[in-house]
């Protein structure tokens, strides 16, 4: 029996007065590797964030005691406009130099990248420093969203296999929000389909019938059709 | 007459150097313009201290306050953007500053003006200086993290409206200063210039701030000598020095 890391509960959270995730319960064990998969607006982020804590809900999240989360949010957009080379942008959470050349040899940065600046980074690039910067306080488990936006194919399979890697190298239990089917199968082995209210919950392969994947994609669909009437 | 310059001179290196470091906090916030609104509705506060001759910072303090409160308060209840209250607040403040502000200290409020500043006013400029020095340097790193993103901030459990506060509290000091130099006009150029200038040249945070700060030195300190040599205003010929900074980083973008 593996040791349980978080149990959710009748989780309901509501923004400006809009129910974004409703009545949704599960548990995450350690080494899971969770899938959040839904269309565009399902409540993916949100639900990253709840468990964060930055957002407010009703229901109840039990992390297990001191545990250590590392963030990888989605986009940041406004870091570009900032002169921030990359040893400042770990100094902003207090790590230090030796601690940050280990951390970026251990996503595969084997150049001195200290010096370089944020928003020279390629894509891929920056997305790799972004993990590293979330794994430098040594996480138990690393929240991921959308690890792969705005990535090309090669450069996304190389994400893929470093997460990999480094849930086998550090034991980590990673939650992953995306809409990219194949990485489903490939890294996950449990899955919650959300719109809204949650869909269904399970290992990927027997969960993920064309039936459920048409009522978590499909509602999209009907719903702009409708509105072209 | 000497005393009296290096007086000016003593407050342009303080005043200039701290709106300076604050600034490049502003930009990338994209907050870099909001000093001018704050720095026009101090003009009743300013319009009273010039009649009844006491600090002109001192008179326009509470009316950031009072701004920084209102808007903030008009936030809450209206819903509308902060951008249009913002500039009710602020035309307001210059709508009745103008009632009675007599039309020959008109200048001073609207441009500044340092060059008859008091000992006291210096010694008063100095401590807030140095106090809005050392309360950006312990926020900078929070702050910078909220700029990049208020989540990975909350994430990282930085108490962001806490950050935010002293954050307001710094801009309302170093406005309520900078309409002492250069007036209710012209304080969102102090702040925001030096700060892009630096930005054009700065491979990384810390010569971004550096820079930045040398930049509002240098501007406020130059202007000052060329109030000196000309008599021209002094608030206006320090903006165009900084103004003439900025051109030049220009060409050396990197």
């Amino acid at each position: 029996m593996k040791e349980l890391i978080l149990k959710v509960k009748n989780l309901n959270v509501k923004l400006n007065g809009e129910e974004i995730i409703r009545d949704l319960s599960f548990e995450v064990k350690k080494g899971d590797v969770l899938t959040i998969l839904g269309p565009n607006g399902a409540g993916k982020t949100v639900l990253l964030k709840t468990l964060l804590g930055i957002l407010p809900y009703q229901g109840e999240i039990f992390w297990k005691p001191k545990i250590k989360i590392g963030y990888v949010p989605q986009r940041l957009p406004f870091i570009k406009d900032i002169p921030l080379n990359v040893k400042e942008f770990f100094e902003l959470k207090g790590i230090s130099k030796k601690k940050t050349k280990e951390i970026l040899n251990l996503v595969g940065f084997k150049k001195d990248f200290l010096n370089k600046k944020i928003g020279d980074l390629s894509s891929g690039q920056f997305q790799r420093i972004l993990i590293a910067w979330a794994l430098s306080k040594d996480p138990d488990v690393l929240l991921f969203d959308e690890p792969t936006t705005g990535i090309d194919i090669a450069g996304q399979k190389t994400i893929y296999y470093l997460l990999k890697e480094l849930k086998e190298k550090r034991n980590l239990t990673i939650f992953l929000v995306t809409h990219d089917l194949s990485v489903v199968y490939k890294f996950s082995n449990f899955v919650i389909c959300l719109n809204k209210c949650p869909l269904c919950q399970g290992p990927p392969k027997e969960i993920l019938s064309p039936g459920v994947l048409e009522k978590l994609y499909g509602h999209e669909v009907k719903f702009y059709q409708h509105h072209k009437h | 007459m000497e005393i009296q310059f290096f007086l000016s001179l003593i407050c342009g290196v303080f005043i200039g150097g701290i709106a300076g470091f604050l600034g490049t906090l502003m930009l990338s916030k994209r907050m870099a313009l909001v000093a001018g609104p704050l720095g026009h509705l101090t003009l009743p506060g300013v319009a009273l201290a010039l009649i009844y001759g006491f600090d002109v910072s001192l008179g326009a303090f509470p009316f950031v306050i009072l701004g920084i409160i209102l808007i903030w308060l008009f936030e809450i209840k209206t819903k509308l953007p902060m951008e249009a209250l913002t500039a009710i607040v602020f035309a307001f403040g210059v709508a009745t500053a103008f009632l009675f502000l007599p039309v020959e200290k008109a200048e001073s409020a609207l441009v500044g003006d340092i060059t008859k500043v008091s000992l006291s006013e210096v010694i008063i400029t100095i401590i807030s200086c140095l106090l809005v020095f050392f309360l950006v340097k312990k926020v900078y790193s929070k702050m910078i993290l909220i700029n990049i993103s208020e989540d990975l901030a909350k994430a990282e459990g930085i108490n962001v409206k806490k950050y935010n506060f002293l954050y307001l509290f710094c801009i309302a000091i170093v406005v309520a200063l900078g309409v002492k130099m250069v007036g209710g006009l012209l304080t969102a150029a102090l702040v925001a210039i030096p700060a892009a200038s630096s930005r054009n040249l700065s491979k990384n945070l810390f010569q971004y701030t550096l820079l930045a700060t040398i930049f509002g030195i240098i501007s406020s300190v130059l202007g000052i000598l060329l109030f000196k040599i000309t008599s021209l205003p002094a608030g206006p010929l320090i903006i165009i020095v900084s103004s003439l900074i900025f051109l030049i980083s220009t060409i050396f973008k990197r």
